[in-house]
């Protein structure tokens, strides 16, 4: 489970980009993280596997303080955490089968990976994620030649293949389109629920998050002001994170997809 | 309709100039329409113009100022008998002699070739470490400020000057050739590879490093991918360069073609120079059609 004590963030420009956040998520539980652009929903999960360097507060995985690691047991603990990117973030040059193993470089040597001789558990378990996400027939295609879709799938293998225990989701769907944002979205909580991982799912679109999270967290200005169930978010919550504005519509288009889905 | 529209409608518009001041950028202007004046004129020009006018008497000199206005003399003497010695040159060049130097020709050119591979082959092999170094946003502070100064200490030093002095150390050949190259290649291709290290996206490489990958593995399946086409593509044309310096660092002695080169305008041989210059001309062009071929590839 993650704990998260009074983590704060100021970056050297002076702005605060987190402040004093404190909350636990509990194993296997799907969180999603909403807020205006700049509440600083990327610093908090980037601090969580610090690629942003926190000011003070502490990250706890599995009693384990990541705040404090050295950098080889940072990179030992960041096996645990699976990170997804907005822009999928996938090295374009490369081939889906090498950037689902990129994934394992926290486990193989230099030259085992320099060599691409990846252990045949390691290429088994690739083969295994991508044909559970579809892809199974792309292996070795260049990442490049995908479609946003196919590359946000491959993403997820590559956070899967750590075989972590948390997922940090940054915008999964921010560039795709609504029928690709929800099966991603779906793919991601369904994974999640069948190798009970938590997850932090940073997300803008209100009405997706509803759907499939169990919890949502509103951050605003860097602090948490609101968290609680989906269903909880009402017009006046959501004036309080985004501000004023006619939620009304937002929360009825739930619904109406809530039942489509279940259609 | 506002107030601040209406005072806009119907007015003209202007991209705003670079310097606001009116007068500034007008100022600016006459005194580099001046300074280009007096320089090609030179000094000794404008006295003499004065002098027509009768502002200043024959022969007046400006004094200090004189040498901020030296001017570019013409001597057209000189240029007239230039002109028969070009000629001269122009007519061995109808008439390349490929055969009564054939064996020196093939010895220069076995020695630039040798010398061009190598040096360019060493040079990309310290200038990838370096240029690691020398790019920010992978290298700390020191090792960036270090590789910065080798690239700086490379670019600042003249291939000639280089070449001068090591043949002064290690004496006449290629040696000295070899060398100067490598030294040279650093220069070039660690700072333009540093550059497209630091332009690259800057997200790939962060999700390499967020799996725990260690450093060496961030840059062979972050970085590396992404710099790939364009070290393949300035290593191709630094080949280029090197060949073609070659064929200068000869002349003071760096062995090579260049050589070669300086021996036959020694001796007024202008039918082998121009062989040699063809041959220089025809390598080039197979190198650039070859590197287009490789660039073409990579994508």
């Amino acid at each position: 489970m993650l704990q998260l004590n009074g983590l704060t963030k100021v970056y050297n420009t002076g702005d605060k980009a987190l402040s004093d956040v404190t909350l636990s998520i509990p194993k296997g539980q799907v969180v999603a993280l909403i807020g205006p652009s700049g509440a600083g929903k990327s610093t908090l999960i980037r601090c969580v596997n610090r690629l942003v360097e926190p000011t003070s507060g502490s990250a706890v995985l599995d009693d384990v303080n990541i705040t404090t690691l050295g950098s080889g047991r940072l990179r030992k603990m960041r096996r645990r955490m699976g990170m997804i990117f907005q822009e999928y973030a996938l090295v374009e040059r490369l081939t889906v089968m090498e950037n689902v193993l990129s994934g394992r470089l926290g486990y193989v040597g230099f030259w085992r990976s320099f060599l691409r001789k990846f252990p045949q558990s390691d290429v088994d378990e690739a083969y295994r994620l991508l044909d559970r996400v579809g892809l199974l027939a792309m292996a070795d295609k260049r990442a490049d030649e995908l479609s946003g879709g196919q590359r946000q799938r491959v993403g997820i293998c590559r956070a899967l293949i750590q075989d972590p225990s948390l997922l940090l989701v940054d915008e999964p769907t921010a560039s795709l389109d609504p029928k690709t944002s929800r099966q991603i979205m779906r793919l991601i909580c369904e994974l999640c629920e069948e190798r009970g991982l938590a997850a932090i799912i940073n997300i803008h679109d209100v009405a997706l998050a509803q759907m499939f999270v169990e919890r949502v967290i509103g951050l605003e200005t860097g602090k948490v002001v609101f968290d609680g169930g989906p269903t909880e978010l009402t017009p006046e919550v959501l004036t309080q994170i985004y501000g004023e504005e006619d939620w009304e519509a937002t929360i009825e288009k739930v619904e109406d997809e809530d039942e489509e889905a279940k259609a | 309709m506002s107030v601040a529209l209406d005072s806009k409608l119907g007015t003209a518009w202007k991209k705003p100039p670079f310097i606001s001041s009116r007068r500034v950028r007008i100022g600016f202007l006459i005194v580099a329409l001046l300074y280009l004046f007096l320089a090609t004129l030179g000094t000794k020009g404008l006295a003499n113009w004065l002098a027509v006018f009768g502002i200043v008497e024959e022969g007046f000199k400006f004094g200090r100022i004189d040498r901020f206005f030296s001017g570019i003399d013409v001597n057209w003497s000189r240029i007239e008998r230039g002109l028969a010695r070009g000629m001269q040159f122009i007519e061995g060049f109808m008439n390349p002699d490929f055969t009564s130097r054939l064996d020196d020709i093939k010895q220069g050119m076995y020695e630039s070739v040798v010398m061009t591979v190598a040096s360019t082959v060493v040079g990309i092999g310290i200038s990838i470490p370096i240029a690691l170094g020398a790019a920010r946003n992978i290298a700390p502070l020191p090792v960036y400020l270090f590789c910065r100064f080798v690239i700086t200490v490379s670019r600042a030093l003249n291939e000639l000057i280089v070449a001068i002095i090591l043949v002064a150390i290690l004496g006449f050949g290629p040696l000295a050739g070899f060398i100067t190259l490598s030294f040279a290649t650093i220069g070039f291709l660690a700072k333009l590879l540093a550059e497209e290290i630091e332009d690259m996206n800057k997200v790939q490489a962060e999700a390499v490093q967020s799996t725990g990958a260690s450093w060496l593995q961030r840059i062979n399946f972050g970085v590396q991918p992404q710099v790939m086409p364009r070290l393949i593509g300035l290593s191709m044309y630094r080949l280029d360069i090197n060949f073609r310096e070659s064929a200068v660092l000869g002349l003071v002695g760096a062995g090579g073609i260049g050589a070669t080169l300086n021996t036959a305008f020694d001796r007024y041989e202008f039918g082998t120079v121009a062989a040699i210059l063809l041959i220089i001309i025809a390598t080039v062009m197979v190198l650039e059609y070859l590197s287009g071929i490789i660039r073409a590839r990579i994508k």
